[in-house]
């Protein structure tokens, strides 16, 4: 009786053991021959399409370590190699060619009713000092930063590569460090000058009848005509643009990282190259374009028949007030007559 | 000649960061200044890859490109070589990077990005081979000695790969032949323009 028990408790347990095999067997089915981690991970390629950019976590203090790949930097590449030298080729030997035809058609726009020999002042020393500092730091911040873009394929091969380093490290030197003299007076130009160059409907007539350049006409204006306030304006808001995008680039990752370093050089360098063409037209008129312009900013002195010419509304508000305060005296209330 | 390359097997990348510890000892590399760093996408979440990153060594290199003095050079081997002579720290190859390989002594200080850093392949700069100059500026020249990138020759897992692109392109599809799966040969589409199918 007792084996039969031992025989039947063999027997159960054989047959639960057995359903037991039988029930975990599909259980074991589903397991995967292999594993696969790849199921939920993260591809590069779809990475990089969906963000443009990978990004992840490091374990070292530099954060910016931690962009694994910015492929944007290839587009960067192309601007900086391509598209800047064709815009920068196109705008700065564009406006010298269209000066020389300019130059060739009209020559210089004289004096026509020849000079008066007398003079009245147009810039005082200050605003002077100021127009030169900013002038002299343009220069070379133009010179060397047109360094950065042409350089290397218009000099170097000249001078070769040790003397066009050497060169080019003073010249970025010169380029940091001027911008701050270079942004103090482009803020003071705009103090200084807002005054007489917000646009108003002298200046489209003035716009209308060819500014006196293009013909032999001399429309009125103030004291700042309507190229004039143009020039102007470009200093303040193409200055304004290149000396902001160039203290982002010059305070390398304050608050700024790779991305947007990279808009800050395709902006600056894009304003700097349209700032320089239209200096060239600035500079072309204030020298051989126009007799007797150049000693405004020169001797701060201009004869009276050009500024009779040039800036007729002007020259009647200046001597009004020299009259207004040769009688002052006897009539305290003068105004200029407008 | 062989071509120079390096690929990082993410899937056996363990984040162990001896690669960055023996760049840097190797190399005695300036202080702030990693050549080679470890990034891990998206760390503690299902799928999170480990990828050890410095410069490629890219077929047509952006940073030679883009460099206003021409400081680049590449060796017969494809190695992306500089000089640290001529370059004037202006920070045009970090822009144009893909990597984010080149770093600067001194970044902050205004306009004075010392003379830009990077990983050389363990094969220094145009000084004299094994040089005193070359060591200073550069780090060891193991290449010139016969050796591989030590952040490659020393990895634990062997995830990172340094050698002929064609022969380590070869070891990666064996193991993914093997394995059965791989998340593919990082940055290399970007830097050789070709991938390892996998």
């Amino acid at each position: 009786m007792n084996t039969f028990v031992a025989r039947l408790r063999i027997f159960v347990t054989a047959f639960a053991l057995l359903l037991l095999a039988v029930a975990g067997s599909p259980v074991n089915a589903q397991q995967p021959q292999r594993v696969d981690p790849q199921a939920d991970a993260v591809k590069e390629e779809q990475l990089l399409q969906q963000l443009q950019v990978i990004k992840g976590r490091g374990t070292i203090p530099d954060v910016k370590s931690y962009t694994l790949e910015q492929p944007a930097g290839r587009d960067w590449r192309h601007f900086h190699e391509v598209t800047l030298r064709w815009i920068g080729g196109i705008a700065i030997l564009g406006i010298l060619a269209l000066l020389v035809v300019f130059y060739l058609w009209r020559g210089m726009v004289r004096i026509e009713s020849g000079r008066s020999g007398r003079t009245i002042v147009r810039f005082n020393a200050f605003e002077r000092f100021v127009h030169w500092m900013t002038a002299t730091c343009f220069i070379i911040l133009a010179l060397s930063g047109l360094n950065i873009t042409f350089g290397r394929p218009l000099l170097l091969p000249l001078i070769g590569l040790e003397a066009f380093s050497a060169w080019s490290e003073w010249a970025k030197y010169a380029h940091n460090y001027l911008s701050f003299p270079f942004t103090l007076g482009v803020i003071l130009i705009f103090l200084m000058w807002i005054g007489g160059n917000i646009p108003n409907r002298i200046d489209v007539a003035w716009f209308t009848r060819g500014g006196g350049i293009v013909g032999h006409d001399h429309p009125p204006a103030y004291r700042f005509n309507g190229g004039q306030k143009m020039i102007y304006w470009i200093v303040v808001l193409g200055g304004s643009a290149a000396a902001i995008s160039g203290y982002v680039l010059i305070f390398p990752f304050y608050g700024t990282d790779v991305h947007s370093m990279q808009n800050a050089t395709m902006v600056h360098s894009i304003v700097a190259m349209l700032f320089i063409a239209a200096m060239l037209g600035h500079i072309y008129i204030g020298t051989i374009g126009m007799q007797g312009a150049f000693e405004a900013m020169g001797s701060g002195t201009v004869d009276v028949n050009w500024a009779k010419e040039h800036h007729s509304l002007w020259l009647q508000q200046e001597q009004a007030r020299a009259t207004g305060s040769n009688q002052s005296q006897a009539r305290p209330s003068a105004t200029p007559a407008e | 000649m062989a071509r120079m390359k390096f690929l990082c097997d993410a899937d056996r990348c363990i984040e162990c960061n001896a690669c960055v510890t023996a760049c840097k000892n190797e190399n005695e590399v300036p202080w702030g200044i990693n050549r080679r760093r470890v990034v891990t996408i998206n760390d503690g979440k299902p799928g999170e890859k480990s990828v050890s990153m410095a410069c490629m060594h890219c077929t047509d290199a952006p940073c030679q490109a883009v460099c206003p003095v021409n400081c680049f050079y590449t060796t017969a081997d494809g190695v992306v070589l500089h000089s640290k002579d001529l370059c004037i720290g202006c920070g045009y190859c970090f822009y144009a990077c893909p990597f984010g390989a080149p770093q600067y002594p001194k970044v902050g200080n205004f306009g004075s990005r010392g003379k830009m850093d990077k990983c050389t392949y363990c094969a220094g700069g145009p000084e004299a081979d094994g040089s005193a100059e070359e060591y200073a500026k550069y780090g060891a020249n193991r290449l010139a000695e016969g050796k591989l990138p030590l952040c490659a020759e020393m990895c634990s897992t062997k995830s990172l790969l340094a050698g002929d692109g064609e022969i380590i392109a070869q070891i990666y599809k064996e193991r993914v032949v093997k394995r059965g799966y791989g998340s593919g040969a990082w940055g290399w589409k970007t830097a050789y323009r070709e991938t390892i199918a996998s």
